[in-house]
């Protein structure tokens, strides 16, 4: 890879400020996409700033009828911590299903969301809970987050400093692990929040999204029979050497029925 | 420009020169000489790299050198006591045969203490999930499965 400038700010004001004295800079969380990027040469920032000796970005609390996750919390304190296991134990067992454990020691859940792979699985899980980014500037909900592929409504200078996740009912993710990459080929997350049912579908299209027609139909009737004969439309599914549109489309359904079949 | 860098490898303080972009992994094998520790693919799949970081199993050839400023890293080399006797799942290994050409097997060792650290008395299924990270081309991982499954069960036995 080329080489860089290092920098380790001490607070998320510091690395803003970075941020913008540097055209091209890029903010490094865990590591665990940016530093392959870097490797094969798809990027060269001239500079990298580490978010990782920032103190108050990282771990998890409960904040009324939300759990509060910091951005640099690695997806393994996420599969491990006793708060997300009582609480949304969907979201832990998320987290625990994200590429290897070496990965997941490293890999943070801010990482994970800014980078808004198109199959990864926190963007499943953070639209799927209705769940709100925080950034330095604002507040975005995952509804209005994640844009297109690798796209999301960050801007630049803009920096995720933590995930707000509204304790739902009840939720639980699906997911057709890639045998070798461990992405998801598709992942499903079926929540019962207090402001309705919500589905969430990742790996299958650009970019995570919801399938409505099935948050309607569990809404009305929250059974595996109520979804089973909806397909999402093929149109803007993904399609390439793993999984054509038809295919990933049938397997949104077997996942979603799965998911619903756990409750 | 050239960072400085310490940090404790084997429980041995280490410091040295390197650039911005020296990965762990390189600091360990070529500054460090600590040739135990293997890369395998590069690219984050093989595992064949996997060191501890704080006590955590880590893809060195997926983290900066400068990263781990600061912090303790065990690598193969650190695991055997130092008159010789072996770490119990370096033990297991040689047991259940979980081994053939070796050049996965650093790798398979770190990956497997770090399970037997977070899953006493694992089962098959769980060591099966938690080695998805670590690639062996030669065994079929059957006695690096068993083996892995047996250090565990010594170990949260307190007989090692």
């Amino acid at each position: 890879m080329e080489n860089f400038a290092y920098h380790t700010p001490a607070s998320v004001a510091d690395a803003a400020k970075l941020l913008d004295a540097n055209e091209d800079a890029k903010l490094m969380s865990g590591g665990m996409t940016l530093l392959p990027t870097l490797k094969q040469r798809l990027a060269a920032p001239s500079d990298l700033i580490d978010l990782a000796k920032i103190p108050d970005i990282k771990g998890v609390c409960r904040d009324g009828d939300e759990l509060v996750i910091g951005a640099m919390t690695t997806h393994a304190e996420v599969h491990e911590n006793a708060l997300v296991r009582e609480l949304i134990p969907g979201l832990a067992s998320l987290a625990g299903q994200i590429g290897d454990p070496a990965v997941r020691h490293r890999g943070t859940i801010g990482g994970s969301c800014a980078n808004a792979d198109p199959a990864a699985d926190y963007p499943a899980g953070t639209l799927g809970h209705g769940a709100t980014f925080v950034t330095n500037k604002r507040k975005i909900a995952a509804d209005d987050f994640f844009l297109g592929l690798f796209e999301t409504a960050l801007e630049p200078g803009e920096i995720i400093v933590g995930v707000r996740f509204p304790i739902p009912v009840w939720s639980h993710y699906q997911k057709l692990r890639h045998p070798a990459s461990g992405y998801a080929v598709v992942g499903v997350l079926v929540a019962q929040t207090k402001s309705g049912v919500r589905v969430a579908v990742t790996g299958a299209g650009p970019s995570a999204f919801r399938a409505t027609a099935m948050e309607e139909a569990l809404t009305k009737d929250f059974s595996v029979k109520a979804i089973e004969s909806i397909k999402i439309d093929t149109a803007d599914l993904n399609n390439d050497i793993h999984a054509s549109a038809h295919y990933r489309a049938h397997v949104v359904t077997v996942l979603a029925k799965r998911a619903v079949a756990a409750r | 420009m050239l960072i400085n860098v310490n940090m404790t490898i084997n429980g041995k303080a280490v410091s040295g020169q390197v650039e911005a972009r020296t990965l762990l992994v390189e600091f360990i094998r070529d500054h460090q000489r600590l040739t135990g520790t293997h890369v395998g693919c590069d690219t984050t799949q093989c595992g064949c790299c996997t060191v501890h970081v704080d006590g955590k199993a880590v893809k060195s050839c997926t983290m900066l050198a400068v990263q781990a400023t600061g912090k303790s890293v065990i690598t193969i080399e650190g695991l055997a006591q130092p008159d010789g006797t072996l770490h119990p799942v370096q033990e297991a290994f040689r047991e259940h045969h979980g081994l053939q050409c070796g050049f996965c097997t650093p790798g398979m060792v770190m990956m497997g203490v770090d399970i037997c650290r977070r899953h006493p008395n694992a089962d098959e299924h769980t060591v099966r999930h938690e080695l998805e990270g670590n690639i062996c081309r030669c065994t079929g991982y059957q006695g690096i499965v068993e083996a892995i499954m047996d250090a565990s069960a010594k170990m949260a036995g307190g007989k090692a």
